[in-house]
């Protein structure tokens, strides 16, 4: 079992290519960078001050804004990775060209998490220019750049989760009505249900705890405020209880449960195109 | 230099290929032929590794199912289906495929000269013609000059004039000593192609021959009908019925069954016996 990096970069920067062309992940990517621009600035709202909002209030808004539009975008560019080509037939003649299997999947999953490095980057670059210029953000450039980090760790969480739908659709549309799905189901369902969940079954903090690692929605942002607040007392007694039962290790945590978001579907999916012998 | 052995693919209950063994030779042509459905282009995704199957292809002793990539850079293949990045250039096609076939950057120009592209290097793939196209996959399977050519009905998506040009070009490459497997429903193409034919039929071999004998071996036939004056037709039936041939009045002419590489022969007889035939199709 041989990989040929040089394969592997050649297939990842085709990728790109085509990330950069894609309608509609640019309208996310011009949407995340004018709403994280936006965000910046009326966050000082609140404070009735005029002017650019502290770091901490940009942060909270920016946390929000990531957990909107990233998953949105990573799932939908997951979801068109193999089923788009297998369904315009370039993925057959791609697999009849002297290539490895798990090179095309590397390939392709290394240029779109690129893709969505710069699309972060982008967005979180002019947010940051516009805190440094005004003088007033306070930012800590180390805090920034590790809250970016962690949206980029989101954001391949999702990859993953997209590449997995598309693993297992033979059409791009189909493939990304999937995604859609479940970015509801992360966003809004995942915390909907957990509430009414925990509400109904009076459900002990432990479990609670542990059911709001199984989003990786949740996990971003737990890992967010507690890097930015030092403390989850913002979540209430399920943040309290992760805080006093993991101490030091809870950014740990929330970086391994990420970890594993984004390995298992990617194997898995993975798994999937290896094994499909119907082209 | 391939060696099948025993190929067997199911597709669920149904059996696309069953138990086909074939060899082809080194600088051989050899050509799959048989009607949609019998198992041509199941045994060719095959042997480029699309497709999981039982049974063993070899190609220079390397195993297309544990060696497939090894195997991959020994061929190169046209597939039926042409397709292609319709946004890219023709020539950053070129260019991406010669990077993932590790040919040299120069080779993706050259090709393209090669299979007379060179004017249409900056159009997008999308805005070619099918024979443009057709002449593109030919270009890129030879990027690497492989020593085996793999083709798919490759001229099923042409017309004629695009048929012919394509043909010329594989002509060429045939000369340069490469060893071919084809598959193909279009009998002008094997007889201008290949050395041997393998007939298929339900997934099974059901005889192989030298290319020229395809005709008479299946019983193949082609009508040809001559056009001539009122007056000649009835002395041109007896003469074609006498020379051999099944002949039949038909309109203004007669209608007259050939083997497909004979079509001429008729007229010739009923020139020799000094009728004039004004016109002829072949139906």
């Amino acid at each position: 079992m041989t990989l040929s990096l040089t394969t592997v970069w050649t297939l990842a920067q085709k990728e790109l290519r085509d990330a950069l062309r894609n309608r509609w992940f640019l309208l996310y990517t011009a949407a995340f960078a004018v709403l994280a621009l936006a965000f910046s600035y009326l966050a000082l709202a609140g404070a009735g001050i005029v002017g650019f909002a502290g770091f901490g209030r940009t942060a909270a808004s920016l946390i929000n804004l990531v957990l909107l539009i990233v998953p949105l975008m990573a799932l939908t560019v997951g979801a068109q990775s193999l089923a788009g080509e297998w369904e315009r037939g370039t993925l057959a003649y791609l697999l009849a060209q002297p290539v490895h299997r798990y090179e095309i999947f590397l390939g392709k999953y290394l240029g779109l998490a690129l893709s969505l490095l710069a699309a972060l980057a982008l967005g979180f670059g002019i947010s940051g220019l516009v805190m440094a210029l005004s003088g007033s953000g306070a930012a800590d450039p180390a805090q920034y750049l590790r809250l970016t980090w962690l949206a980029f760790l989101l954001s391949l969480a999702m990859l993953s989760v997209g590449f997995l739908v598309s693993a297992f659709t033979r059409r791009a549309s189909v493939a990304v009505g999937i995604g859609l799905f479940l970015w509801l189901v992360f966003v809004f369902l995942g915390d909907l249900g957990m509430m009414g969940t925990s509400m109904a079954l009076r459900v002990p903090i432990a479990n609670l705890f542990a059911m709001s690692l199984t989003n990786p929605l949740q996990v971003f942002k737990m890992a967010a405020i507690l890097d930015i607040r030092a403390t989850l007392d913002i979540l209430g007694p399920a943040g309290i209880y992760a805080f006093q039962r993991y101490g030091a290790a809870l950014l740990g945590v929330f970086l391994a449960v990420l970890a594993v978001w984004i390995v298992l579907p990617a194997l898995l999916a993975y798994a999937r195109f290896a094994a499909r012998g119907d082209l | 230099m391939i060696n099948f052995s025993h190929l067997t693919k199911r597709f669920g209950k149904f059996t696309a290929v069953n138990d086909l063994s074939f060899t082809v030779e080194p600088q051989q042509a050899l050509a799959l032929w048989g009607p949609n459905g019998a198992g041509k282009t199941t045994a060719i995704k095959c042997l480029l590794g699309l497709l999981r199957y039982n049974g063993q292809i070899l190609v220079d002793g390397q195993d297309a199912h544990k060696q497939g990539k090894a195997v991959r850079r020994r061929l190169g293949y046209v597939p039926q289906e042409l397709a292609f990045y319709s946004d890219l250039s023709t020539l950053d096609t070129a260019r991406f495929y010669a990077r993932l076939k590790r040919a040299p950057a120069s080779r993706s120009r050259e090709v393209l000269a090669e299979v007379g592209l060179a004017e249409h290097a900056d159009k997008p793939v999308g805005a070619l013609s099918g024979g443009m196209k057709q002449r593109l996959a030919l270009g890129l399977a030879l990027l690497t000059d492989p020593p085996v050519l793999v083709l798919d009905e490759p001229t099923s998506n042409l017309d004629a004039a695009g048929r012919d040009q394509f043909l010329h070009l594989l002509a060429g490459v045939r000369s340069a000593g490469k060893t071919i497997l084809f598959t193909s429903h279009r009998i002008e193409e094997i007889a201008a192609l290949a050395d041997q034919v393998l007939v298929m039929a339900q997934g099974s071999e059901v005889t192989t021959c030298p290319a020229a004998e395809l005709p008479q071996r299946l019983g193949l036939r082609t009508q040809v009908k001559l056009l001539l004056d009122q007056d000649a037709i009835d002395p041109a039936l007896i003469v074609l019925q006498q020379g051999g041939f099944s002949a039949a009045r038909n309109g203004h002419g007669v209608l007259v069954d050939v083997l497909p590489g004979q079509k001429a022969a008729p007229i010739h007889a009923l020139r020799d016996a000094a009728i004039d035939v004004m016109d002829f199709e072949v139906q």
